[in-house]
């Protein structure tokens, strides 16, 4: 996966495609696995509880083989995406990490606040004042709505304890 | 005329002031949803079903749906005046009413979408009140093999008649009966596939799919794309309305096929994104001025939506009648449902009438509503698509992460919601549909139930799938729609190999 280093360089389609297909593969032979465990022959109240999910394993791995080897066959030679929009995702995928990581620890208004505002103001590139006011204003309409209005309580951290909400 | 009476009852319950606050909100937040990307029909009510917990189910359900009513006007509104589907029914849209609103008839075009939604709503909310109670009186004899039949059906006409290669349709919804199978086994009361995981000893919640699936992963889709937004200004005014509606009646023909292609798109878990393809195609065929098809021609515009909004809601006649929803919108609002404790299934007609009869009496409610509110609050929703993506992601990704802890107050949620959206994103670049993972979850108890349950009853013999006719008819139908390319491609050889496409 690691071709290239022009701008317009980026994992192929069928390259990823297989990977994908492979992993799934995976998914299926662990339900099977997890399927004889639990047995999958017919018990004294019928069918035992792996039955249904091993023939669903088969099903996954079998289908995936089929798709491996169309993708293999006559698949997509074009790029999966370029490493810069690659990089665009990960730029998502990796803060969202790190928020959800950190919410059993600081609560979810917080995290929250602390992700609007990186967000906005690494890839947004706005002036602090629109950051903290949005940053700071979502997780205060979110508390009023959720918490206030329709009883639903959120994960809370320190700083709320403190402030007693 | 029993069900006269009953829809009668099911206005007054619809008509009660507090349900009326509750449609109109709905419908405000659905528009919303189905106007900002990231945030579709199926996870914005996700997200926004924690808040209902405290409600009564039947406010709860007409407020769900409908933001779905609003999600699917929301989808017109930026196919017309940004060239950009917020929905992917909305996509056929695109291809009339943006190059309508280029010309300078935003107007006509969103009154025209608009209304054809309207109507096709319309048309299958009818079609609901009168085939619904026949229907789920019939399902009422239905022993588990018939049951397991329907279900079949339903996931084969997935496979038959998705765009998507059969084998990833196939490999994608036995993903998800895989995922519904982890936890309980709710026959024999054993534990499988948690492999000692204790979070996973009450197995995957769809809803967290779904919020995953769809929300972070289309954001994750959008990031790619590096998404910005333009267009024009949208201005409708009453003479434009008029002069459009004045229009509208002579497009009869192309409204009422589509109509009737969008409810039986619908019910088939087919969905209202091939309802809406199909529909704007044979349009472009049959019409008299279907060269201009792309140029932007008012009945390019009618003719998906129409299909469009009568597929979203046919959807619901299965999942009411049967406990077989017909689109992941429908999937989720079934979910609703065995929350607040009610079982969605024939017997939902004999015990909670009241609860039925309002929820189709706000559908036709929440349609003249959703109406009246987009028709007047266009420039207010398409200012809001002028708010950058930079901002509006992160808001959604929060929105996602509250939706998904709230379901059972757990983080451990909203990691899963995490993992099931790079899941989602890699799955839909690699073309796998995400509607047949997130109904097998759904329903893969259901039918896994319903499947052991035949075998018990004829120790282990399959034959008890043909045992009578009614489940025969059922399971071959499933078997043709399973098919239903091979066929068609025979049936296409068979006329003579002249036709065929070089």
């Amino acid at each position: 996966m690691t071709t290239g280093s022009s701008s317009n360089a980026g994992p192929t389609h069928r390259l990823v495609e297989a990977g994908v297909t492979l992993l799934i593969a995976l998914f299926g032979a662990i339900v099977i696995a997890g399927s004889l465990k639990a047995g999958i022959n017919w018990g004294a109240e019928g069918p035992r509880a792996g039955f249904f999910p091993f023939y669903i394993g088969i099903f996954i791995v079998a289908s995936s083989a089929i798709n491996l080897w169309h993708g293999l066959r006559d698949g997509d030679d074009g790029l999966f995406a370029e490493w810069g929009q690659i990089r665009q995702v990960m730029s998502v995928v990796i803060p969202t990490a790190i928020y959800v990581g950190a919410m059993p620890f600081t609560g979810l208004y917080v995290a929250s606040a602390v992700f609007i505002a990186w967000f906005m103001r690494w890839l947004g590139k706005y002036r602090w004042i629109t950051v903290l006011a949005v940053a700071l204003g979502m997780p205060i309409v979110t508390y009023f709505i959720f918490e206030r209005w329709f009883l639903v309580p959120l994960p809370k951290g320190p700083i709320e304890e403190w402030l007693d909400l | 005329m029993e069900e006269l009476v009953n829809l009668f009852h099911g206005f007054a319950v619809a008509l009660q002031p507090f349900n009326i606050m509750v449609m109109i909100v709905g419908i405000v937040l659905g528009v919303l949803i189905g106007v900002l990307p990231g945030l579709g029909g199926a996870n914005g009510v996700a997200i926004l079903l924690p808040l209902t917990f405290s409600m009564p189910p039947t406010s709860a359900i007409i407020m769900l749906s409908c933001i779905y009513w609003g999600a699917l006007f929301g989808g017109a509104i930026t196919s017309i005046l940004f060239n950009i589907p917020g929905e992917p029914w909305s996509v056929a849209t695109t291809f009339d009413g943006y190059p309508m609103a280029q010309k300078g008839k935003a107007g006509e075009a969103l009154t025209a979408a608009f209304t054809s939604s309207f109507v096709g709503a319309l048309f299958a909310v009818i079609m609901i009140t009168l085939v619904a109670p026949l229907v789920a009186s019939f399902a009422l004899q239905f022993g588990p093999a018939e049951k397991f039949a329907v279900y079949f059906l339903a996931f084969c006409s997935f496979v038959g008649l998705s765009k998507e290669p059969p084998f990833k349709t196939i490999a994608a919804m036995m993903i998800g009966f895989a995922l519904a199978a982890v936890g309980l086994d709710s026959i024999t009361g054993q534990l499988r596939l948690t492999f000692g995981i204790t979070h996973l000893l009450n197995g995957f919640d769809f809803l967290i799919a779904v919020i995953g699936l769809f929300g972070i992963g289309e954001i994750l889709l959008t990031m790619e794309e590096g998404l910005a937004f333009r267009g024009g200004n949208a201005k409708i005014n009453l003479r434009v309305v008029v002069q459009t509606w004045k229009e509208l009646p002579s497009y009869w023909v192309t409204s009422l096929r589509s109509c009737v292609i969008g409810c039986w798109m619908g019910i088939t878990p087919a969905g209202a994104t091939p309802a809406s393809f199909m529909s704007y195609g044979i349009a472009k065929r049959v019409a008299k001025r279907g060269a201009n098809f792309g140029k932007g021609e008012i009945e390019g515009v009618v003719a998906p939506e129409t299909a469009a909004h009568a597929a979203g809601t046919a959807a619901l006649l299965p999942m009411l009648s049967l406990g077989v929803p017909g689109s992941p919108t429908a999937a989720v609002l079934l979910g609703g449902l065995l929350i607040w404790g009610l079982q969605p299934g024939p017997m939902l007609f004999v015990e909670q009438k009241e609860f039925v009869w309002g929820l189709i009496a706000s559908m036709y409610l929440g349609n003249i509503v959703g109406l009246l509110v987009v028709l007047t609050c266009v420039p207010v929703f398409a200012a809001i698509l002028r708010v950058p993506f930079s901002i509006i992601a992160p808001l959604i990704l929060v929105l996602c992460a509250i939706g998904a802890y709230s379901v059972h107050s757990s983080t451990f949620d909203v990691v899963l919601m995490l993992v099931f959206g790079v899941i989602g994103y890699l799955l839909k670049k690699c073309n796998y549909p995400l509607a047949p993972l997130v109904l097998a979850i759904v329903l893969g108890d259901k039918a896994e139930e319903a499947f052991r349950q035949s075998l018990l009853g004829s120790q282990g013999s399959l034959g008890v799938f043909f045992s009578n006719t009614l489940v025969s008819t059922i399971m071959v139908l499933g078997l043709v729609a399973l098919f239903w390319s091979l066929i068609q491609q025979g049936y296409s050889r068979l006329r003579g190999g002249v036709h065929k496409p070089a």
